[in-house]
This record gives C-alpha cells, sequence and structure tokens, in this order.
C-alpha cells in the first residue's frame, strides 16, 4: 500500500527551481558575507559568549536577571571550556570569551588588538576525599599535595600527611589521586598553586589548563561533576573541584595550609580574605593568579575568573551593550553571587575593572557616553 | 553399528536442540535489552516532563527551565537540512539508478557507501571550517548544513535501491512509445518509486534528528528561541548531552525528560513509516 | 533514444550529474581541508606522531598511540560482543522464525539502531556505568580475576562500559546485514542439505559456510561504525589517554578526542594534531568501509538472481 499522503505531484520545473535555488544557496556566498547583524528586525541584541564552565551557574543566573532589566539585550553563554572562550575570543566567534586563567602574552600578541580581562567573580579549588573513616577535615599543604599527584606519597598513613594531621588516625591504604582529564581553568589554577610553591611540581608538571599528568598515577575524569562522581564512588581517593560543586555535594574539604603557615577552610570568607590581602598588588592589566597568598584567614588556592573582550569593539550597539551587562554584573549584579557560593571582587579590583570598562571604545570613540561612575 | 548410529543421532538431535535454542535466546536478549532502554527512558523520563518543560527556555540552575527552544532549534534544523539533503540526495539517487552504470556512476556510487561511513564527528569539523570559521559564527545554518551533508549519502543510496526495484518492463514499455528519458524517469519510474523513496527520506530524516556530534561545533546552542540562522542554535541532542554532563541532579532529571521527547518522536516516526508502507528495509 | 525532449534530456541529465557530482566534492572537500590543516602536524612531527605514547598539549607534544590503541581496543570489545549476538539474532530470523515472529523482531532490532547515540551515552552513564561498577565487573573480577585484563580498580567507567554500549549499537547493522546475506543463499541448498537428512543446525551451517565472507563483511562493517561512535564513547570512556592492559581502566578513543577537545585547541600546532587524528580516522574508516563492502559484494552477487521472495 503506498503512501498517499506522500504522493504529491510536483511539476519538474519547480523541481528544477529548487534545485538551482539550493545549489546557489550551498555555495555559500549569500551569506559568507553577511556577518552577524548586531540587531535583528525585532531589534534585540544578542551577546554571545562562550567559555569556563566553573563560572556558568553565575553567568546563566546574570544573563537571566540582566534579560529582565533590559528584555531588548539576550545574553547567551555557552559553557564550553576555558580554552574554548579563549579560542572564540581569538577566532572572533563569540562577542566574549570567558577564562578561569588569564591568556598567555603569546596568545595575546597573536589576537592582533587590544583585549581586556575583566575580572568578574572569585572562586576556590577544593581538594576533597573519600575517607569515610575520618570525620574530622583533612590538613594538607603544597608539598604533600604534589607528593600525592607526583607519586611519592602513595599510602594514607605516609609519616608525612601524619605529621600534618597528628590528630587524625589516617588509614593504611593506597591513595588514588583523581584529576581533570580535559582542558580545564580549575587545572591551571590548582597547578599553578603547586608550582609556585614546590619547586619539583614545576619541573616535572608546571602549570597548565591540561598538565602532563605523570603516566601510571592516578585516573583522570571529565568535569568538576566527573571528577566529583569519581571521589564519591572511590573510597581513600582525592581530587580537586570548584568549591560550588563540592558545597552542592555536601562532601568533605581539606584545610590548605597558606603562605602565613595556617591551615585554612574553603569558604567564601577564606577566599573573600585572600583577595582583599592581594588586591593591592593586582597588575594593570588585571591579569593576576593569587594562589599562595599569605594573611590570616586568606585561602590559597582562590582564583580571580575572567571575561575576554576586544577593547575597540567592532559593533557600536553590541559594544554599549557588552560594557553595559560588564557594569551590571559587577555592580548590581553582585548580589547574586554569594547563594552560589562566589566571592564577590573586592572593592580596589571593581575600581579597575571600572576604568576598563570605561576605556572600550568602538571607531574611536568611547562606547559609554558618558562615562559611568559607580553609584553607590 | 546401529547403536553407534544411535547415539551419533542422539548428538546430532541435542546439538541441534542446543543451537537453535540458543540463537532464539540472542534475539529475545536483544528485544528484551531494547524494551528495557525503552521503558526506563519512560519511567526517568515522565517524572520530569511537563507542559512548561516543552515551552519553557533553559534557566539558571535551581529555577526550571525547558526544551523549548531546544526543540525549535532541533525541528528548525532538521526541515532546513532535509531541504538541502532531499533534492540533492534523491537526485543523485536517481542518477545512480537511471545513469549511473558508467565508470562515473562506479565512483560515485563507492563515494555515497564511503560518505555513509564517514564519523558524523568528522562531518562537524569540516563544516567548521568551510561555514564557520568564514561566517564568523556558530549558527544553525551551518548545523543543518552539517546535517544535509550526513543526509545526502544515505538519501542517495536509498533512492537508487527504490528505483532499481521498478520493474524494467514499464521503463521499456514508455520508451518504446517515444518517450523521452527524463518523461520515463519523472512520469513513470519516480511515482512508481515514490512511496520507497519517501520512506527512505524519512528514515534518513529520524535519523539526523538524532545527531549531536556535527552540531558541537556548527549550531553550539543557545539558551533562547531564536529564528535566526546566522545565530547559534539549540537542538535536543546537544542539549541532552549538556544536561547529562552537568554536575546537578536536576539537570540530570531534565536530560531524562528530554530524551523521552527526542526518542519518542523517532520511534514514533519509525513505527509510523513500518505500518504505512509494510515493507520491510 | 527518440529525437523528441532531447534538450529535456540534456537538463534532466545535467541536474542528475551535478547532483551525484557533489557527493564527489563533499568527500574530496573532506579530504582537501582535513590535509591541509593536518600538514603542520605531519611535517613537524612525521611518523613519529602515529607512535608517540605522550599527549601533552600544553608542550606541544603529541603522541597519537593511546588513542589509536583506545578505538581499535574499544572496538574489538564491541564486535566481540556483537558478533555472536548478531549471530545467532539473524540465525534465528532466517532460518528459524516464522515470518510472524521474524518481522516483529527484526523490526524491533532495527529500532534499536534509530535511538541516538547521545542517548546510548545517557543511558551508559546511569544505568550501565554502574551495572558494571557493582555487578557485571564484580562477577568478571571474581570469576576471570586472574585475566590481565579484568585486573585493575572498578569504576564503571572505562573502555570496558564503552566497548558494551558500542556492542548494542552495531548490533544492529550487523544483524541486518547477516541477515541479507543469509537470505541471499539460494534455498535449494537448504533443501539439499535437509534432504540427506541434515538437522536444522546442520543445514545452518552449510548456508553459514556459503555465506561466510558475507558475514565477514558484516563483522567489518561493524567495526568501521564502532571506529567511528563518537557521543557514547565521550560520556563513559574516562577520556584518559593511557594504554593499559585492565579493560576496566580509563581510555580514550580518536573521535572521543575530537568531541572534547576540538573547541578548546587554541594553538595552531594543536590543531593541526587534532585534525591529523581526524584524518587518520577517515582513512581507518575508509579502509575498513572498502573491505566490508568487497566482501560482501563478493556473496551477494553471486547469488543474486537466486534472492528469495
Amino acid at each position: 500500500m503506498p503512501i498517499k499522503f506522500l504522493t504529491i505531484k510536483v511539476s519538474p520545473a519547480a523541481f528544477f527551481f529548487c534545485f538551482v535555488l539550493l545549489f546557489a544557496s550551498c555555495s555559500g556566498e549569500p551569506f559568507g558575507r553577511n556577518r552577524a547583524a548586531a540587531t535583528d528586525s525585532a531589534g534585540t541584541i544578542n551577546l554571545q559568549g562562550s567559555g569556563a564552565s566553573f563560572p556558568k551557574p553565575i553567568y546563566e543566573k546574570w544573563a537571566s536577571e540582566f534579560g529582565k532589566i533590559e528584555p531588548k539585550i539576550r545574553v547567551d553563554y555557552q559553557a564550553s571550556g576555558s580554552g574554548a572562550g579563549q579560542k572564540a575570543v581569538l577566532a572572533k566567534t563569540s562577542d566574549f570569551g570567558a577564562s578561569d586563567d588569564p591568556m598567555s602574552d603569546e596568545d595575546l600578541r597573536s589576537a592582533g588588538a587590544e583585549i581586556l580581562h575583566i575580572p568578574t567573580v572569585l572562586g576556590a579549588v577544593v581538594l576533597t576525599y573519600n575517607l569515610p573513616e575520618i570525620k574530622k577535615p583533612l590538613k594538607l599543604s603544597a608539598e604533600t599535595i604534589a607528593e600525592i599527584y607526583l607519586g611519592s606519597i602513595r599510602k594514607w598513613n605516609d609519616e608525612r600527611l601524619a605529621r600534618d594531621n597528628p590528630e587524625l588516625n589516617l588509614p593504611n591504604a593506597d591513595i588514588l589521586p583523581i584529576y581533570r582529564a580535559d582542558s580545564s581553568g580549575t587545572s591551571a589554577v590548582f597547578t599553578d598553586f603547586l608550582a609556585k610553591t614546590v619547586p619539583v611540581w614545576r619541573e616535572k608538571v608546571g602549570t597548565n589548563k591540561q598538565p602532563s599528568w605523570i603516566t601510571g598515577i592516578g585516573m583522570g575524569a571529565r568535569g568538576n561533576d566527573g571528577v566529583m562522581g569519581q571521589v564519591k564512588q572511590t573510597p581513600n581517593s582525592i581530587g580537586y573541584v570548584e568549591l560550588t560543586y563540592a558545597e552542592a555535594n555536601n562532601v568533605p574539604m581539606a584545610h590548605i595550609k597558606n603562605k602565613s603557615g595556617d591551615f585554612i577552610e574553603p569558604s567564601l570568607e577564606t577566599v573573600t580574605a585572600a583577595a582583599e590581602n592581594s588586591a593591592a598588588q593586582m597588575p594593570e592589566d588585571l591579569r593576576f593568579q593569587i594562589a599562595d597568598t599569605g594573611g590570616a584567614n586568606a585561602y590559597p588556592l582562590a582564583s580571580y575568573t575572567y571575561i575576554l573582550v576586544y577593547k575597540n569593539q567592532p559593533d557600536a550597539v553590541k559594544g554599549k551593550a557588552l560594557a553595559d551587562f560588564l557594569w551590571w554584573a559587577t555592580h548590581d549584579g553582585e548580589r547574586f553571587i554569594r547563594n552560589l557560593h562566589y566571592a564577590p571582587l573586592p572593592r580596589d579590583v571593581v575600581r579597575k575593572v571600572e576604568a576598563k570598562i570605561n576605556s572600550m571604545t568602538t571607531a574611536d570613540r568611547l562606547v559609554l557616553r558618558p562615562q559611568k561612575t559607580e553609584e553607590k | 553399528m546401529a547403536n553407534l548410529n544411535l547415539t551419533v543421532n542422539r548428538r546430532r538431535k541435542i546439538t541441534n536442540g542446543i543451537m537453535t535454542t540458543l540463537t532464539a535466546a540472542c534475539a529475545v536478549f536483544a528485544v528484551i535489552v531494547l524494551l528495557s532502554i525503552i521503558f526506563y527512558i519512560a519511567a526517568r523520563g515522565t517524572a520530569a516532563l511537563n507542559f512548561q518543560f516543552l515551552v519553557d527556555t533553559p534557566k539558571p540552575v535551581g529555577e526550571g527551565g525547558g526544551i523549548g527552544n531546544a526543540i525549535l532549534g532541533s525541528a528548525i534544523m532538521t526541515i532546513l537540512a532535509s531541504a538541502i539533503g532531499l533534492p540533492i540526495g534523491i537526485a543523485a539517487g536517481v542518477y545512480l539508478a537511471e545513469l549511473g552504470n558508467g565508470w562515473y556512476g562506479k565512483i560515485i556510487r563507492f563515494v555515497a557507501d564511503t560518505l555513509i561511513g564517514v564519523p558524523s564527528i568528522i562531518i562537524g569539523i569540516f563544516v567548521y571550517a568551510t561555514f564557520v570559521m568564514p561566517m564568523g559564527r556558530q549558527s544553525g545554518l551551518a548545523g543543518a548544513v552539517a546535517l544535509a551533508l550526513i543526509m545526502i549519502p544515505i538519501v542517495a543510496r536509498t533512492t537508487e535501491e527504490m528505483i532499481r526495484l521498478v520493474p524494467v518492463s514499464m521503463r521499456e514499455a514508455a520508451l518504446a512509445l517515444g518517450a523521452p528519458q527524463w518523461r520515463v524517469s519523472w512520469d513513470i519510474v519516480l511515482p512508481a518509486a515514490s512511496a520507497g523513496i519517501a520512506t527512505g527520506a524519512i528514515l534518513a530524516i529520524a535519523r539526523i534528528t538524532g545527531e549531536t556530534a556535527p552540531l558541537l561545533f556548527t549550531a553550539l546552542n543557545s539558551r533562547f528561541y531564536n529564528f535566526y540562522l546566522d545565530q547559534p542554535m539549540a537542538s535536543l541532542t546537544v542539549q541532552i548531552f549538556n544536561y547529562a554532563t552537568g554536575p546537578f541532579e536536576v539537570e540530570h532529571q531534565m536530560a531524562w525528560a528530554a530524551t523521552l521527547i527526542l526518542v519518542g518522536l523517532i520511534l514514533l516516526i519509525n513505527i509510523l513509516v513500518r505500518f504505512l508502507t509494510k515493507k520491510r528495509f | 533514444m527518440p529525437q523528441t525532449g532531447a534538450a529535456g534530456d540534456k537538463i534532466f541529465r545535467l541536474i542528475l550529474l551535478s547532483a551525484a557530482t557533489i557527493l564527489l566534492l563533499i568527500i574530496v572537500g573532506i579530504l582537501l581541508m582535513m590535509v591541509q590543516n593536518a600538514l603542520p602536524s605531519i611535517e613537524r612531527f612525521g611518523l613519529g606522531f602515529l607512535t608517540g605514547r605522550e599527549w601533552k598539549a600544553a608542550q606541544n607534544e603529541f603522541g597519537a598511540l593511546p588513542f589509536i590503541y583506545g578505538t581499535i581496543v574499544s572496538s574489538i570489545i564491541a564486535v566481540v560482543l556483537a558478533v555472536p549476538l548478531s549471530l545467532g539474532i539473524a540465525i534465528f530470523l532466517v532460518e528459524q522464525a516464522s515470518p510472524k515472529i521474524a518481522r516483529p523482531i527484526s523490526f524491533l532490532i532495527e529500532l534499536l539502531a534509530a535511538i541516538p547515540s547521545v542517548v546510548y551515552g545517557l543511558w551508559a552513564i546511569f544505568v550501565l556505568a554502574p551495572f558494571v561498577r557493582n555487578h557485571l565487573g564484580v562477577f568478571l573480577q571474581n570469576y576471570f580475576g586472574w585475566l590481565p585484563i579484568f585486573q585493575g580498580r572498578l569504576t564503571g567507567i572505562g573502555m570496558f562500559t564503552a566497548g558494551l554500549v558500542m556492542a548494542l549499537m552495531i548490533l544492529p547493522i550487523v544483524t541486518a546485514v547477516v541477515r541479507d546475506v543469509l537470505e541471499t543463499v539460494p534455498q535449494a541448498q537448504r533443501e539439499a542439505a535437509l534432504a540427506l537428512g541434515a538437522t536444522q543446525w546442520e543445514t545452518t551451517r552449510v548456508v553459514l559456510g556459503n555465506a561466510a565472507s558475507g558475514i565477514a563483511g558484516a563483522i567489518v562493517l561493524g567495526l568501521g561504525r564502532a571506529i567511528g561512535e563518537t557521543m557514547a564513547v565521550t560520556m563513559v570512556i574516562g577520556n584518559s589517554p593511557r594504554i593499559s592492559a585492565s579493560l576496566f581502566e580509563p581510555a580514550n578513543t580518536i573521535a572521543s578526542l575530537l568531541a572534547a577537545n576540538f573547541a578548546e585547541a587554541t594553538d595552531e600546532i594543536y590543531l593541526s594534531a587534532l585534525i591529523e587524528m581526524g584524518l587518520v580516522l577517515f582513512l581507518v574508516t575508509f579502509i575498513v568501509n572498502a573491505l566490508a563492502k568487497l566482501l560482501i559484494i563478493g556473496v551477494t552477487n553471486r547469488a543474486n538472481n537466486t534472492r528469495r521472495a
């Protein structure tokens, strides 16, 4: 039984016409030149962003809240990884990129135009572990963490761990370190901390989004949730994840020794303290890794996360929308971040961010006219 | 002697019994696995499924959200891909069946079979290099082109097979009456094969609706309803992938609900086609 | 050819020819794009690329071997698990079951092929991986733990789970091709065997013997599908480029590497290395599919005129 509704009569000429039309359109000519317009016919301004997955919850929240104030501006953020965020900026496939670690000098040079680093929030990398018997928080230093991941500390009852944890009865069990197998800003922050403080780590592994892990030690997992899941399922394992994910999963977090020699619990307060203590050293271009700061109550594995934009915006309308969004996010948007376990920027850093946003230009004119100042 | 024969025969019979049971068990096992997957999807999917979920756009974690824009995006890209892929695929199939017996036809047939075997992630990379880079951004159009590239060889080969099923006598009769070849193809052969071609086309459409890998770098994803082809576009499959690999339990639930919609749609198409044509493919 | 309508014929042929040529352009385009973009990597690393064991994007050190190993081993697991099952199903459908039973079953098995890859991945993360971790893997370690392939830590994420889900995914295509191949074996052969007093299974063995090369083709075709499988694999294989004897350890495949890292690669040489990996994948699937086609054509041509109704 042939299907009746499918046997529509098409005249040969119509078929031929369709075919020619498609052939022409497939050559890409009508689309190739036509760069995405700033606004579509409904007057909506689309701001495309992509990059780091760590700030995804807050960026999505900001996009949604900002959309309520400025319904004409649609901020569309896709978490594809810090590396992808930097690539999207360099290849200009997004209006803004996002990355947990600052771009390298080499990449900035290859961009051919000035790229601004706008810090948005702070986060922390925490070490979580699966030791069901241990009820009190584990204490770790950069040295012991490095030795675990380098494979020189292999057992939980190793005396180097016992020295820092005299009150804990650590088991005689093999440690399984779990690392991020994909390219990740979390790995960059983690390895930056270890490379700054442990010379042998600097030599053997170094600092990278995708570090060269020691073959045969531990296992890789994909994404914050992959590491989280692996640690939860595997007794005697240890892994590093973003604070947000650890909080959401309610897992134990190690206290980490900072430059002043104190073991610090990861929390919003200790991350904020780390940021406040180091704010004065923030360089002019705002590219700043704050791992291993000292000071009372400062958590050493903290990090800024950045939005990356071109200083000179190709499109005036989009540039204005982007500057407005960045300004709003770093000011009014601040009230949404604590619920999501991020720490706010210190006042001094907000001042520097303001100057950067105000310096954005389009076609040799400032994007923000008049220039914005803090209302509060 | 007779005794030996008897034991041999008995052994043969036992072997026969075991092997025929085993083969039947294989079939039963596969069917059980399929049904268990479908029922699992249905059970997990219905838990998070409601009308709001079908029309909402994704929202920040913990505030609900839905897959309305992903359904729309998948529909737009599938329709556009079909608009590009079906005419080219069918025309290429007609070429293979009607004119494809020479060396060039052999090459094209070989190329079509090769293209069917090319991993779809490579199609995605190809379209990224040829469409996304020159256009300067990921877009629904690029996604549709990637899907069309996957569709064309499949449609070409099924079309060819269907046309070859049309009896030669029909064609010869028309040619003998003095009709030009294109008239014969258009008025006699194509209508005779149309049900088969349409079925193949629908199955190809169902296939590309479920593709993820070619969309990752081409259409990307979007949080909004989007009708503009030069903007990144959401799709059900990429949305499922993102939800599934996300860290939050609510997102996993939404992944199952979206999967229920996607699988339900694809299975429905397959079953409908099956019942409408009562043909085996 | 009749004189009237010659112009129409010309246009008609031209349209068809250009449509067919688009297929050729696509494949040439893919090849050109990949070779062109892979050249920097090919020039810089040469053949060492294929034998290198370390993949360190940070140090611009790219060794493809762990990915090639992961691709081959996971595909072999899939084929080893899927082929006996497919053979059993196909034999059941063609040789044993009456059409009334065979039709719905073969339709249901085709439905397995209709389920999208990403859905298999989702199912594998939340159902199959825990099942391997808590039941199947424990069972294998208890009874076959002396085999190195079943040693090591059992996490549920790794080569074995990836192979398992791929086995399910290639099952329908292998079954369908074996079924088609069996159907081309002339009915007369079965009747002859039965007339000689052979049991049903012995008859089936005769049929299988005649269809051997076609069945080999079906297996190779399944292998080709498994090698290119991306989404389901990337969701459960663990994405860790290592060569390890244990199948329970995480691994990685070429397709999964591309899905996870192509969007992340900023460096030109990194991108080039990834595209060279894509080129390797393309060539391997090309060769495997061509081989499968040759094997299958041998059988179907031989029996083309004796096709069963």
